[in-house]
């Protein structure tokens, strides 16, 4: 017996060779997708939050617009506008807004203009709304009326409806963006399992003709992937995850744009990828490889 | 089929794709334990005909019938498991060149759910049987053409099938070596193995004294047993 083999230390070889001269190229692209994955995740995250934070923002405040009486001064029809706001339930404070913010918020269509007070500005309140039960623009309204105050009040629906809607586009089209990079990872390693299924066509039919069944040979090559891929969602996670941390260093909360506010917890959004990516080629793998072990019979 | 038969074929036709006939209306059964050669000249369908007794083609004409199975109408599931009862010596010998000398031969085992605690003293034993107990550890690219001929033979019957097939087992060994791979196919024969094995070494195919299946043109020309008459 040979010396240099010592039959009680023998394990069983893998039926599949360990490595593969392509599974480089293969681990090169799954990780590129998971990388593209995990920062789509966590941009939809990123936009999420900024959505839900402006209509937020929104919804806890509405603007009124205050005309004086015949014979008011527009401080005064203010005063009363915001007297009568204050007393309306779901109101948590109401103020008047002096002269100087109302022209500077028309200030940018009418250009320096050094004397505004003779223009016709009408005078705003702000009103903050109870976060818990807001009041309505409805019930505003009728609390003006109540006063006799000549009033229009702007309650941002027309906003929010818009960011909303904008948010929920946002999340929809990261979602598919995400589906379409996991079908195209799942493609890419059904692909791969063909590739390696013809190149180890005399394994399947060695195993095949020993007896194996065909749940048995799949799954050698359900493995093999799945941990490739496995691999390869890590390498993903990790690219993506470092260039998040960067995007919150650089930017702080805000990350680059106030548009996609990056918090340190969004980068854990790419901590399921490798799971993700090696369930995906997992499956990719089984369906295939049974597929084409029934087309070798 | 009778119990006395382990592979019984009728009216059995073969051919590839739109190919003419590789065999033609051959009718004849094995018994259990039972030693054949097959014999006939390159062409004659000797390797089809040992190719639908292991399942790796099924017939266009007639029925194969293994182990009391038609196989045509073998599921999906008892497929493999009749498998596992054949051992089979490929003239392309189809070893895996990524596997060592000993996991090449253990590859039934490992098949068969066996835990290698419970076949590696077997293997060994075995592959230092055939003369490769200096090699196990060795690829099979670093084999010579007999060494690779006998790991493939070793792979066979290391998990003692029911039937052995074993296509020119022999052609590529010495002469001594011919005689100590027959020696190891009389003895499982002996112990109960169905041997088919199909050569064009005329001389071990004599000196055997074992009964003989002739091939012509995919035809079975004569079936003779030894002490008696060629038959048609």
């Amino acid at each position: 017996m040979s010396e240099l083999f010592d039959v009680t230390q023998w394990r069983p070889a893998p039926f599949l060779p360990e490595r593969e001269s392509r599974d480089a190229a293969l681990i090169f692209v799954v990780a590129v997708l998971c990388f593209l994955a995990c920062l789509t995740a966590m941009g939809v995250i990123a936009a999420d939050r900024a959505a839900r934070g402006w209509t937020g923002q929104l919804t806890g405040e509405a603007t009124v617009i205050v005309r004086p009486r015949g014979g008011e001064t527009p401080d005064a029809a203010a005063a009363r506008g915001a007297e009568a706001l204050a007393g309306v339930v779901g109101v948590t404070e109401a103020r008047a807004l002096e002269p100087a913010k109302a022209y500077d918020l028309i200030r940018p269509w009418l250009g320096d203009v050094s004397d505004l007070s003779d223009l016709p500005v009408p005078r705003l309140v702000a009103v903050s709304l109870d976060p818990k039960r807001p009041a309505t623009a409805a019930a505003l309204r009728q609390g003006l009326k109540a006063q006799d105050v000549d009033a229009t009040v702007d309650d941002h629906s027309v906003w929010i409806k818009d960011i909303r809607r904008a948010g929920g586009v946002v999340r929809w089209l990261g979602t598919g963006v995400f589906a379409l990079i996991a079908t195209a990872a799942a493609a890419v390693i059904a692909f791969a399992t063909r590739a390696g299924l013809a190149a180890r066509r005399d394994v399947v039919e060695v195993l095949h003709l020993a007896g194996a069944e065909d749940g048995y040979i799949a799954r050698l090559f359900q493995v093999r992937f799945a941990r490739l891929a496995g691999i390869a969602g890590l390498i993903g996670a990790a690219g993506a995850g470092l260039v998040g941390a960067i995007l919150r260093l650089m930017g702080g909360g805000e990350g680059l744009t106030p548009a996609l506010p990056i918090a340190w917890s969004d980068i854990l959004a790419a901590l399921p990828c490798p799971l993700f990516a090696a369930a995906v080629a997992a499956m990719a793998a089984q369906v295939t490889a049974i597929r084409l072990i029934r087309d070798m019979r | 089929m009778p119990a006395d038969e382990v592979v019984r074929f009728d009216d059995v036709s073969m051919r590839y794709g739109r190919g003419p006939d590789v065999l033609r209306d051959l009718d004849f059964s094995l018994a259990p334990g039972s030693f054949h050669f097959v014999t006939g000249p390159s062409g004659a369908g000797k390797s089809t005909l040992l190719k639908l007794i292991y399942l790796a083609a099924a017939p266009t004409k007639g029925m194969v019938h293994l182990f009391g199975h038609d196989t045509a109408m073998i599921d999906s599931q008892t497929r493999p498991k009749l498998r596992r009862r054949i051992g089979v010596v490929f003239q392309d010998l189809m070893l895996l060149e990524h596997l060592s000398t000993f996991d090449n031969a253990a590859v039934p085992l490992r098949i068969g759910g066996h835990r290698p605690s419970e076949y590696r003293a077997d293997v060994a034993e075995l592959l230092s049987w055939v003369g490769l107990g200096e090699r196990m550890h060795a690829m099979p690219a670093t084999l010579a053409g007999g060494e690779k001929q006998r790991l493939a033979i070793a792979r066979a019957v290391v998990n003692r099938p029911e039937i052995l097939l074993a296509d020119e087992p022999t052609g590529n060994v010495d002469h001594e070596m011919a005689l100590r791979i027959f020696r190891l196919f009389v003895e499982l024969n002996r112990l109960g193995t169905t041997v088919v094995i199909a050569t064009h070494d005329q001389d071990l195919v004599a000196r055997s004294g074992k009964p003989v299946l002739h091939l012509e043109h995919g035809r079975l020309e004569r079936r003779t047993t030894p002490g008696a008459t060629a038959q048609p």
